[in-house]
């Protein structure tokens, strides 16, 4: 197809990633319909746990739930360091989602290991799982949080979450084979 | 403040104190390997010592360290013991305390374990054995604690490459960085 199958920008997803109508209307229900799992592992909970509380209010977004079994989930809230023995239990949680599902890294821990770089904080959370929306700060504002949700919410509506795009690739391959 | 402590150590067991010395009002003695066990067990039963409470077990490397103010021969060479393990102990009835060191080469990293006296020493003789590679000789389960069994080498040794990481898992469907690549 002569595209970057791998990357989410818009400027080539736009190329091969067009919506039907429908596809469109299911995608602005997804965006306010988010249910959380919170994989919560260091001191950034403490912030997790302020944003989504009344205060600040998650639920304003339509992420209202968070839900404590991956089945019933489709965003996966990566929340503090993840350690390398840590890394085949997020993959499998990740794995146990439902499709489509999208993946924040919350903090510089998730994003990128953070101030850890030694033997036993994995250098972002994206070595094992491809993360949609990156959160800076040690620990994040709520605003930045409330901001990385509405920036998810344009991704999930443009069908560009990585989730959505490896659906789109694969029903891509299936009609070029039929023809 | 405990000296009284390694004055009656030197009149009970003067052949196993290799030194004594005070550091910031904490009372150490330095334990040859081979006496430990009895000293250990002196210290735990006998009633004017009666130390009950296990503080910590933790390891010091001395790989590239020298005492400020000393000549550099007094650094660490392959003949000198690497590594100190140091023990902290205190007595709740009588409320002093007492730091012994053992002194242990890089060959032969092991030393009676104190699990047996103190059962508080397991999971940080562990913890020692995961981090510096000392091996606790009779403790009774001397697994990794807090890194998994694949790991390879001590991290807290100073000579363990800083930044070098044993991943379990990466994903395999990442392209080729293309900025690598050129
Ligand atoms: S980013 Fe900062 S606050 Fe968040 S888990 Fe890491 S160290 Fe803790």
């Amino acid at each position: 197809m002569g595209v970057e199958l791998s990357t989410t920008r818009l400027e080539d997803a736009a190329k091969w990633a067009k919506q039907s109508l429908l596809e469109r209307g299911v995608n602005w229900g997804r965006k306010f319909s988010l249910f959380t799992y919170p994989f919560v592992t260091a001191c950034c909970g403490m912030e997790f746990m302020s944003a989504a509380a009344p205060k600040y209010d998650l639920a304003r977004f339509g992420a209202e739930f968070p839900r404590f079994s991956p089945r019933q989930s489709d965003l996966l809230m990566i929340v503090g360091t993840i350690t390398e023995k840590q890394g085949p239990a997020l993959k499998r949680v990740y794995d146990q989602m439902t499709e489509p599902k999208w993946v924040i890294a919350f903090g510089v821990c998730a994003s990128t290991g953070g101030f850890y770089q030694n033997y036993h904080a994995m250098p972002g959370a994206d070595q094992v799982i491809p993360v949609d929306v990156y959160i800076p700060g040690c620990p994040p504002r709520p605003e930045q949080v409330l901001d990385a949700l509405i920036l998810l919410q344009k991704r999930i509506a443009e069908g560009r979450g990585h989730s959505q795009l490896r659906d789109k690739r694969e029903q891509l391959a299936v009609a070029a084979s039929d023809e | 403040m405990s000296q009284k402590v390694l004055d009656a150590l030197l009149a009970k067991h003067g052949g196993a104190v290799v030194h004594t010395e005070s550091v910031h009002g904490d009372e150490v003695a330095w334990i040859a390997r081979d006496h430990l066990l009895a000293v250990a067990t002196w210290l735990r039963d006998e009633p004017t010592m009666a130390f009950d409470s296990p503080v910590f077990v933790t390891c010091i490397d001395r790989l590239d360290w020298r005492p400020v103010g000393l000549p550099p021969s007094a650094a660490w060479t392959e003949e000198r013991p690497r590594f100190e393990v140091c023990y902290q102990l205190r007595s709740s009835t009588h409320r002093h305390r007492v730091r012994l060191k053992i002194a242990v080469t890089e060959k032969d990293p092991h030393l009676p374990s104190l699990t047996g006296l103190w059962s508080g020493f397991n999971w940080q003789e562990r913890e020692t054995f995961d981090m510096y590679g000392i091996r606790f000789e009779g403790h009774p389960d001397l697994r990794r604690i807090y890194l998994y069994e694949e790991f390879v080498g001590y991290p807290l040794r100073k000579d363990y490459p800083k930044d070098k990481r044993q991943p379990l898992v990466r994903r395999d469907d990442l392209p080729v960085n293309p900025i690598r690549k050129s």
